[in-house]
């Protein structure tokens, strides 16, 4: 069987060598790149499915996170919050977002706990506004990673970016955010997340897998009373390899602001692509245009006669002065 | 002396064969070529995080990282360096009559019948087209720029604004660079102008062919150098 990627996050490692994964012949896309080599084979295209339905809110995901990529969020001040720290930071790539809703049908409180994160976009905006050659990259399993020895740190992809995920470090000016576990997935491994989750709110594995326990969680969810329950896979992004169970996914804003139908912004859209390209071919024309009409052309010569009329004139204007002394 | 003086203080006739005209002073001179030094380090530095094709540029600041830490304050320095320079030139450069007339006979000027044109002061349509057009995009690049300065401006803003900053900022810098390129065009099509820059004087005959009301007015004043 080729088992080129986890087919879960739970269970142990493979005690099987495996084939060296996620290298450069996996790169589907290459920031700043127009002539990347096609990839090498195509990986089984993974996903992280999250079940907000399930998630207790117990941070265990935060945790494992932290863990995991050795990171040391500061400690915040309770600001009679849950969530915690208060936004996602270069030290937090993930965070549990707590809102406490009115549902306006029955007038009950909802407590939601969304685990928020880099989604995984299949079109990324990150990527897609990076000016620095293979600082994102995105493999053909559908994760998309930072190359931090490559960022240049100016912030684009924080632009490009229809979730606001990435985060600047102050310190090494270098761009972060959860990288899927690209680390463990290499090597067969699910993400450090999903691996921690007590309640398997968190799961992993083939994106298609995923998709069908999905269909399983939605049909319990509809029969539990939650007709508006579905998958957000959004279209608009060309699709996400984290994806989540809503209970209410006709509305995803009440999610802590989960944007209803993201896509990489119309602003975006024209600054990376007509503006770029057309931008450069204008430039390019003009500055050749001068030079040739620079190097063909008459120049504007200031002639002979012009010095004399001028010295004319200056003597004229000379005589005045010596009339008034 | 009244504000309609058609002249910068400095400009003066120094007579001789040929007649030479003071045009720019030295803090004037210095002035621009600090400004144009920024605006060129400006385009190469933007242009390398403008389209991958030209990324490379970044090695002639020391990499990535360090063309996005130095651009920024390039264009403060370009900004403060402008703006002195907007002060001494901005009532020269006021549209008149003669402009309309002039841009109207563009092509007579293309075709160096300058004759048949309006006599000029100090500055024409298309100088002044430069001048405030310089002037116009180096505020909304400033404005822009400061807006997506990351480092110290990153989360001041709503990310929409940030997103049109940048649309904003990189349609200004290719509209200011082909201004660049026709304010050194012209200054080079048009010969004997380079040295107004670089001397700070030109010729008589410059000064009478291009900007004839110019050299009248700093005649009938008498704006002589009695020294020479």
């Amino acid at each position: 069987m080729d088992m080129d990627s986890p087919r879960t996050a739970v269970s142990n490692p493979p005690v099987q060598p495996m084939e060296p994964n996620l290298t450069e012949r996996d790169l589907i896309a290459r920031s700043a790149t127009s002539r990347l080599p096609a990839p090498a084979r195509q990986l089984t295209p993974v996903a992280k499915l999250i079940d907000v339905s399930k998630c207790i809110g117990c941070k265990a995901c935060q945790s494992a996170c932290i863990e995991w990529n050795d990171t040391n969020p500061v400690m915040e001040e309770n600001v009679g919050d849950y969530t915690n720290p208060h936004d996602l930071t270069e030290d937090m790539f993930t965070l549990m977002r707590f809102t406490e809703w009115v549902n306006p049908d029955n007038d009950n409180l909802e407590w939601l706990i969304r685990k928020d994160g880099c989604m995984h976009c299949a079109d990324p905006g990150c990527l897609k506004a990076c000016p620095a050659p293979g600082a994102i990259v995105q493999y053909s399993n559908g994760i998309v990673d930072f190359v931090h020895e490559n960022c240049i740190g100016c912030g684009y992809c924080v632009k490009g970016c229809p979730f606001d995920i990435p985060r600047i470090s102050r310190v090494d000016h270098r761009a972060y955010k959860c990288t899927l576990c690209s680390d463990r997935v290499a090597v067969g491994q699910g993400p450090a997340c999903a691996k921690a989750c007590p309640t398997q709110a968190i799961v992993f594995g083939t994106k298609d897998d995923m998709k069908k326990h999905a269909e399983e969680r939605i049909t319990d969810l509809k029969s539990r009373g939650y007709d508006n329950a579905g998958l957000y896979d959004p279209p608009g992004v060309g699709g996400t390899h984290v994806m989540y169970v809503l209970h209410h996914a006709d509305k995803p804003h009440i999610y802590a602001g989960l944007p209803d139908n993201p896509r990489i912004s119309p602003l975006v859209q024209a600054w990376k692509g007509v503006t770029k390209y057309a931008g450069l071919a204008v430039m390019g024309l003009a500055a050749a245009g001068a030079i040739l009409h620079g190097v063909f052309a008459r120049p504007n010569r200031v002639r002979p006669e012009d010095e004399e009329n001028a010295e004319r004139l200056v003597d004229q204007a000379e005589r005045g002065p010596r009339e008034d002394a | 002396m009244t504000n309609t003086e058609n002249f910068a203080p400095e400009d003066t006739i120094r007579p001789g064969r040929p007649v030479t005209v003071g045009r720019y002073g030295p803090v004037k001179r210095l002035n621009h070529w600090i400004t144009a030094a920024c605006l060129i380090l400006l385009a190469l530095s933007g242009l390398s995080l403008f389209h991958p094709s030209l990324f490379f540029l970044t090695g002639l600041f020391g990499g990535g990282q360090n063309t996005r830490i130095v651009h920024p304050w390039i264009g403060v320095v370009l900004f403060f360096s402008f703006f002195i320079f907007f002060v001494q030139l901005w009532r020269l450069n006021l549209p008149n009559r003669a402009d309309v007339q002039w841009t109207a006979q563009l092509d007579d000027y293309i075709a160096g019948r300058e004759d048949r044109l309006p006599e000029l002061g100090k500055y024409n349509a298309g100088q002044k087209l430069i001048f405030w057009g310089m002037a116009f995009f180096i505020i909304v690049l400033i404005g822009s720029g400061l807006v997506i300065w990351d480092q110290y401006f990153g989360e001041t803003t709503p990310i929409e604004l940030r997103r049109a900053a940048i649309l904003v900022h990189s349609v200004s810098a290719v509209v200011i660079i082909l201004l660049f390129i026709l304010h050194v065009y012209a200054a080079i099509w048009t010969r004997g102008t380079l040295r107004a820059m670089i001397r700070g004087t030109v010729t008589g005959g410059w000064a009478w062919r291009h900007h004839r009301k110019w050299l009248r007015d700093l005649a009938g004043r008498r704006r002589i150098d009695p020294a020479e």
